[in-house]
């Protein structure tokens, strides 16, 4: 188990905003901030995160991966797990208080900051397993010299080609219900506000691909293109100029 | 500026405490309540709408007017006869079987009860056997059905397939909604109509139900 501290998830206000539909750079009334200001208030007075991280061999995971046989035929995770250094499952989330607090608000008519606080829930889990993701990182970085050439993507159930259904079997090894997560037979996490996954560590290059898969003309984020650019960009800031050759090949902006 | 005037533009900026003072004011000036919802909440929540539809304000600021909005109702119910109490027609709304998201559910019922619709919202986890049942005794015109996974979404089509079944899909139309839902699902699953958002779940349900 592993403690996160919550003024290490507190959401910016850009990343609830999103979740809102509001774009980068509107111009928003000072309602909506101080909707902000308050949701992050409550969510730093009930959030209670906690996350879990298990090292997994390439064999296991393939077996995990594998889940009851329902992923896509060709998905950037199955390519990419091969080629990793190490890969470790994860789950992690905010806790069950915060789902109460948001449904509590709706009951009291409270609309707009029970929203709110829901957006920056869900962006303050995506920060939980960026904690995460940063803390296994560093344990895989550790002792080697060339750590600039090392990155971690992470992947969940549901998202990429990764059935949803992988879930089931991604708890029965990781056992986030020791953090109090538990799976729905419809494969849902309880609090709703969890994420789960893979952490997937190794070479810059293996992190590249296109988009071309035949589920990623559904998908409406598009957010691994985002996930490269900061792989690329921190390769690039301490090294200028110099890029993997397989990027340039393999990315589709 | 008259009073009605006043009452939908307190209700645009989301002012829930000025609300309440507007109505006493506009009830003390003998309007009747059916005048004040008409020309003040709905007329000021009918812009909300169109705004929002043309992104000139953002969902927090819709929110804030339904918010105001509510409070308006619940001072203005009261002084409706037991059978005068307006209503665009009756929605039972949920999410379906298996799946517990209900933000996106509950901002669709916040927003068609804003409208003048009777919402009777069953929340989470909903059978299609329950949204059936309850839309026949309630004699609702609408069901609207919510799904955020993928794997919860195969239960719209189930309610979609026994309203057929039961010769009931004239009668009660669907409109399904939720992040993974598309129009082309709905097309391909037989709903009558599919909102992106919540103000556009509403459009659809005032579209449906006028046009029944
Ligand atoms: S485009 Fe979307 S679905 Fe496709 S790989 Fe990227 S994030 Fe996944």
């Amino acid at each position: 188990m592993i403690e996160i501290r919550k003024q290490e998830i507190i959401p910016s206000q850009e990343d609830a905003f999103a979740l809102q539909g509001i774009s980068s750079g509107s111009k928003v009334s000072s309602n909506i901030i101080l909707l902000f200001d308050q949701a992050v208030k409550i969510f730093a007075e009930h959030a209670q995160p906690v996350g879990i991280i298990a090292e997994i061999s390439k064999n296991d995971f393939g077996i995990i991966y594998a889940g009851e046989g329902r992923n896509e035929t060709d998905t950037p995770v199955a390519e990419i797990f091969q080629k990793a250094d190490r890969l470790a499952l994860f789950a992690t989330t905010v806790g069950q208080g915060l789902h109460d607090k948001i449904n509590e608000l709706f009951v009291n008519k409270d609309f707009a900051l029970g929203s709110m606080l829901d957006s920056v829930a869900s962006a303050g889990v995506e920060k939980a397993a960026d904690v995460l993701e940063a803390f296994f990182g560093s344990t895989v970085t550790r002792g080697i010299e060339d750590d600039k050439n090392i990155a971690v993507m992470r992947y969940s159930p549901g998202y990429c080609g990764w059935h949803v259904s992988g879930q089931r079997k991604l708890f029965e090894y990781l056992k986030p219900e020791e953090i109090g997560i538990t799976l729905r037979a419809s494969y849902l996490m309880e609090p709703l506000k969890s994420a789960s996954g893979v952490f997937i560590a190794g070479g810059v290059d293996i992190h590249f691909f296109a988009d071309t898969y035949s589920f990623c003309s559904q998908c409406e984020t598009h957010s691994c293109r985002e996930r490269m650019y900061r792989i690329e960009h921190s390769i690039n800031a301490s090294e200028p100029g110099e890029q993997p050759a397989s990027i340039d090949k393999r990315r589709k902006e | 500026m008259d009073i009605l005037r006043q009452i939908a533009l307190v209700l645009q900026r989301g002012d829930s405490s000025g609300i309440n003072e507007l109505l006493q004011q506009a009830l003390d000036n003998k309007l009747g309540p059916r005048e004040i919802l008409d020309d003040g909440l709905i007329a000021g929540m009918n812009v909300v709408g169109d705004r929002y539809k043309k992104h000139e304000i953002f969902l927090p600021e819709v929110l804030l007017a339904a918010k105001a909005m509510h409070v308006g109702m619940d001072k203005l119910k009261p002084l409706f006869l037991k059978d005068e109490v307006p209503s665009r027609g009756r929605v039972v709304i949920g999410t379906v079987q298996g799946d517990i998201h209900d933000i996106g559910k509950n901002l669709v019922a916040i927003m068609l009860s804003g409208a003048g619709f009777e919402v009777i919202d069953l929340g989470k986890d909903v059978p299609p056997k329950k949204f059936i049942e309850t839309a026949v005794e309630q004699n609702a015109k609408v069901i609207g059905m919510s799904a955020l996974l993928t794997t919860t979404m195969p239960v719209m089509k189930k309610v979609i397939g026994e309203l057929k079944e039961k010769g009931l899909s004239g009668r009660i139309k669907t409109v399904i909604g939720g992040a993974p839902v598309s129009e082309e699902f709905a097309d391909h699953i037989g709903a009558d109509g599919y909102g992106y958002d919540s103000v556009q779940a509403v459009d659809c349900i005032k579209r449906l139900i006028s046009a029944s």
